[in-house]
Parts: C-alpha cells; structure tokens; sequence
C-alpha cells in the first residue's frame, strides 16, 4: 500500500525528522488560504499515487497568493496516469542550496534492510543508476542491531562535507530507518532532500509503501488507505480476499495460483489475445469468492469472454465448479464462459458444470485459444 | 536419489491442529511422510489422528517434540501472524530442514527469522511456498502425491499451481523427478535456486533440471549464471509474467517489476545466453525435457 506524501511526511514529523511545513488542500480557497500563511509563495503538489507528478504538471510554483489557488485549480481533478488528483500539499518554498537523495527498502538478496544515498538527488534515481551507479552509495542494515550511529552518519557523511550538515542528515537517515521499520515499510525515499543557503537540512519531499501483510497489525497505518484514489475493482477485490490487476485487454481471466495466472495471460497474449486482467482466486474454492471474482471482472465493459483455468491440486476442482455454476445463477453472465478444469475430482467437476450448461476443456492451451477466439 | 530430505527424515509439523495443518500431514502421512511430531502451543499431551488409525503426539513446542522424538525437518502451517517466530523457534530447536507453506508473512519479519536460521546453520524453504516432494519417498508440504512419479527430472519453481501444470505434463510425458522444490514466491526466501542446483549437481540421478521462475528480482539471472559455469546437465526454463505490467503486484508477494528491473524478457535472455531452453508455453516444458535428453 502506497502512502501520499503529506501521509508519509506526517510519519517522518512525528519521528522527528526536519520536514519542511505543508498542509493538504481538496479546493482553491483552502490552497490560497495556506498560500497566504505561508507568505505569499508556495509549491503546490498533487497528492496522488504515481510517480512523474512533476513531468505531468502536477507540481507548480506560485508567487501570490491567487497563483496558488489558480494552480489548485488546475492540479485538482487532473489526471495524473489514470489517477484523479482529489487534494494538493500545499508547501512553503525553501531555498535550495543542494539536492541529495536518501532511500530504504528491502534488499532481496541481502534479506535485510538496505540504504540507498545519493549527492544527486532531486531527479529519478533510476536514471542515476543507470547513467552514474558510483554516485550511488548502498549500505545493508542488520536488522538485529538496527542502524547504528556511526553507519548513518557514514552515510550522511556521503552526502556532505560540512560537519554541520552531515549531523543533521545523519538524524534524518536515523529517523527514516526507524519509520521504516516502526510502520512495515518496503519502501521509504526523500528526493530531494535539500540543503537550505542557511544551512538546514530538509525533507521536501517523501515517499513510502507498506508492506500489504504488514496492515493486520498496524490499524491506524491501515487506516491511511485513501479508497477514493483507487479503482473500485481494486477495492472490491482487495475486501473479497483476491489477487487482481487490471489490464486493458477484452479477454477475463480467472485462475488459482499467482504463477499460472500469469502464464495464462501470457498465453492469452501468445495465442494473439490481450488479457484484461490478473485474477487469482486463491486455493479456497468457496462460492462466494468466485462470485465477486466474476462480479469484478463482468464490472469491465471492455471484457469480451471469460477463461477460468484451475489447476486442482489441493483445490478440488468440483468445489470450483459448484462456484461457477452459483456464481453463473446469482449473477447474470452475459459474455461467454470458457472453463479449463484439470485435477483433483475433474470428472465430478465436469458432470456439476454439464447439468448447468456448461462445458470444460482439459487443457489449458485449448481453454485460451477458444477464449482468443471469441473475443474477437 | 533426492535432494534435500528423503524418506529417513523425521518430520514435526508445526500447526498440526489448524484446519491447513491437519488436512496436509493427513496427506503426507498417507505418502509415506515420517512425520514423528505435531506442536500446537497449548494442546500439548494431546494425540493426532493420522490415517489408517495412527497417531502422533503433539507438543507445546519445537524444542519438547525434538527431544522426544529426533525430529529433524519441520513443516510450517502457523498462519502469517506466528509463522516467523515458529521458523526462529525451529531453527533455535537444532531442526536443519524447515519448509514454511504459510503466505502473507511480513518482510521485515523473515529479515530477521532468515538471519537467525543461517546463525543456527538450518536451511529454510519458503515461505509461501508449496514445499517438496520426493516422488516415492517422502513430502513436506502440500504438493499433491499422485501427480508426481519417480524418475530423471529435478524441478525447481517459483510458483505451486505452476509446478502442478509442468510436473502433470513431465509425468504424462513419463518423464519422472527425483525431486520437485517450490521455493516459493516471496521477495525474502530462504533457499533460492542456485541453492537447489547445487544440490542437483551432486545428485547422479538427476539428468535433467527444470527452472520455473517469474518476474521480481534477479534470482534467475543469477540460477542462469551459475548454470552456464557450473551444471552439466540440461537445463530447461519457463518464465511467467511477460504480460505484467510494471509496479504492480501480481499475487505473489516476489512478483513485482521494480522500475526496468525484474521483467520477463530480461530473465528469458539470461537463460538463454547461458543455454538453458525456454519454453514459451508450460505444455512445452516436457517436450523440450525429452529432447535434451535424448
């Protein structure tokens, strides 16, 4: 799960990090008000989850007060990578001396935590990485010790040569190690982190994801979700317990286990079909959930056919056909079916979808030829 | 022979009692599985109900049941929640094989259950992983028995229900496995693929490896690296996730595109340079297993 900036910002602030001031504003009244208080000029930023806000437009500079609203205008109800932008942060500017760029996430081979630093911050890290890895430095944190002093002021002292500066960076990488590990992060950045003519170091910006099985146990980090800024199939499939993205193709996919649900798009994909979606519908075989599986995916008009492959191992597959044949009576199904059942009690599973109507294919190059077909 | 445990392992399974738990040491067992000890906290004392009428005791905890019964592998049904600690509580109890099935564990919690695991010298396999099955002899974990049969075949995936499609496929094909490891579709796991080839290459009986990976991180192109330098059986790979879109994450919890890295295509060149075969489709994975064979 994504926080937005003024939610991670907050975090950051209560840990006691500099953080440079902003509140949220959802209209031009709100945006010019803040404007106002913080002297007149501000940046006026889109609080929505996607990366490139500034190459978008979603990030302006004003110097009065009604500039400030006339961009919360333009920013608010944008659309930034699908996303509608329903609030802005509101900042006062800072006199930027420098730029650096400070990040934490979880290093997959290392198994353990890793900071990233870097001097040259304030643009897309990736890019550095790509066109300028040495200005890249990389640290593994022992989970078991957690950062200790002398490491976050070797990575401060990474960043910057004055004593002064190196100090209050070294605090700041301390503090974002410790709202990374206090809040289940994957991820934690400030890019920019700056360094201000007077000689303060500064946050302006923040970004931060939480681990999704991090959120059973952290109530009041889960309660940051803003629903409104996602789609409402993401919504629905998340409370329903499944896996599911959507894509732009026609052809509806639904399969148990997160790997054949892949291969089964890049078949759809293989056989000259686009897949309109990632579902996976889990080992649990119960009606109810392949119910709001087939709701969420006939809510897409785009979706031409439906391809259920199930692989049953542990699932058994006359379980998943019961599902199928109920879900098919409590919702009306008016794009074709197209099913794919191999495994545990197959042959049950082919006689409870027969006296529905409804056939099945044994082979799962067979299920999504058929459902490339017709979908046209 | 098979890689990692055989049928002279003593198995403990951890969450005996919960209804995953239950369900699949009744399973192992019926396969042939040892399993010598169950450990719920709080129901220690108690007896399980195998199938067949037998039995086994379960235990408070790891230490109680390794004591009592030399169990020395453990299976881990405790739900995301616990499922970290029952690991550090395995490996703290001398258990040297411990395969996590359970999903949905926190990362920052397996940063330190792996940690601790490698201190003990226990090998961990998972988590959210479908465990291990060496067809004949012995499995920990939930991949189902009849699907698999005896045979040349050493198979390693990233993926359960993925496996289940390229082992009916191998076996149909009667192409059997010496052993088939799902290591599971976290981003932190505790044994990775190059941990199995190594394993596979001192296996005289192993005459072939599959690889099925998919998209998130880079332990394909490193299985790929160590494969070109080091195997000398053939190799031949499966990659899902062409299709996925980057940043977004496709049900396994590993299964992500970070930025450019991590994609499909980059991990099918990696096997590809390095001579393994990619199939482009799971039902082409027995076939290209065969010819290399021949």
């Amino acid at each position: 799960m994504n926080l937005h900036e003024y939610q991670a910002k907050e975090l950051f602030r209560a840990a006691g990090m500099a953080v440079n001031p902003g509140q949220v504003a959802a209209d031009a009244g709100r945006a010019r008000e803040l404007a106002e208080r913080y002297g007149g000029s501000a940046v006026v930023k889109a609080q929505v989850h996607s990366g490139g806000r500034g190459k978008a437009g979603g990030v302006r500079l004003a110097r009065t007060p009604d500039e400030a609203a006339a961009h919360a205008t333009a920013i608010l109800g944008m659309e930034i990578n699908g996303l509608v932008v329903e609030q802005v942060l509101v900042c006062p500017l800072e006199d930027i001396a420098s730029e650096a760029y400070v990040g934490v996430l979880v290093d997959r081979e290392g198994q353990c935590p890793v900071f990233m630093v870097s001097a040259e911050g304030g643009v897309d890290i990736e890019e550095v990485a790509a066109t300028n890895p040495e200005a890249i430095h990389r640290m593994r944190v022992d989970p078991r010790y957690g950062l200790l002093p002398h490491q976050a002021y070797g990575l401060a002292a990474k960043l910057y040569e004055d004593p002064g500066l190196v100090r209050q960076a070294a605090r700041i990488i301390a503090g974002l190690y410790d709202v990374f590990m206090a809040n289940g992060a994957s991820m934690a950045e400030i890019n920019p982190l700056i360094s201000t003519a007077e000689g303060r170091v500064v946050a302006i910006d923040a970004k931060m994801s939480i681990d999704d099985n991090e959120l059973f146990r952290r109530r009041e980090v889960a309660a940051m979700r803003d629903t409104a800024s996602e789609a409402s199939a993401d919504t629905r499939a998340r409370e329903a317990g499944l896996s599911f993205v959507k894509l732009d193709g026609n052809v509806g996919c639904c399969v148990n286990g997160a790997g054949l649900a892949m291969a089964t798009m890049d078949l759809v994909k293989y056989y000259g079909g686009e897949p309109a979606n990632f579902l996976d519908i889990g080992g649990s075989s119960n009606p109810d959930k392949v119910v709001a599986a087939l709701r969420i995916i006939t809510s897409d008009p785009g979706v031409k056919v439906i391809l259920f492959n199930i692989f049953g191992g542990i699932t058994r597959c006359d379980d998943v056909a019961l599902g199928i044949v109920e879900a098919v009576r409590r919702i009306g199904i008016e794009v074709p079916l197209v099913i794919r059942l191999t495994g545990t009690n197959e042959e049950l599973a082919r006689e409870i979808l027969a006296e529905a109507g409804l056939a099945a294919v044994a082979s799962m190059d067979e299920v999504v030829e058929r459902a490339v077909r017709l979908a046209g | 022979m098979s890689i990692f445990v055989d049928e002279t392992n003593r198995v403990v399974v951890q969450g005996i009692t919960g209804r995953d738990g239950s369900f699949h040491t009744r399973q192992m067992m019926a396969y042939g599985t040892q399993v010598v000890a169950g450990v719920t906290p709080g129901k220690g004392g108690r007896d399980f109900d195998g199938p067949n009428g037998t039995t086994v005791p379960v235990y408070d905890t790891v230490a109680e049941a390794v004591a009592e019964t030399g169990a020395d592998a453990s299976v881990v049904y405790v739900p995301p929640a616990f499922a970290a600690s029952a690991i550090m509580e395995a490996a703290d109890a001398g258990v040297g094989f411990i395969v996590c099935v359970t999903e949905g564990i926190p990362v920052l919690d397996m940063t330190r259950a792996h940690a601790l695991a490698r201190d003990r010298g226990s090998r961990v396999l998972g988590p959210n992983c479908p465990g291990i099955i060496c067809p004949g002899k012995t499995t920990l974990g939930i991949i189902p028995g009849r699907m698999v049969t005896p045979g040349p075949v050493g198979l390693i995936s990233r993926s359960g229900t993925l496996t289940y499609e390229a082992v009916y496929h191998l076996t149909r094909g009667g192409l059997g496995q010496t052993t088939c490891v799902g290591i599971g579709g976290d981003p932190l796991i505790g044994t990775s693929f190059v941990d199995c080839l190594e394993a596979f290459a001192g296996d005289p009986d192993t005459e072939a490896v599959v690889m099925i990976g998919e998209i998130g991180g880079t332990a394909e192109q490193e299985a790929a690296a160590w494969v070109a330098a080091n195997l000398d059986v053939p190799v031949v790979g499966f990659i899902a996730g062409r299709t996925a879109p980057p940043g977004k994450r496709m049900g396994h919890a590993g299964a992500i595109i970070s930025g450019s890295a991590g994609t499909a295509a980059e991990k099918t060149r990696a096997f590809e340079e390095n001579g393994i075969r990619v199939a482009q489709r799971p039902v082409e994975i027995a076939g290209l297993v065969a010819e290399s064979l021949r």
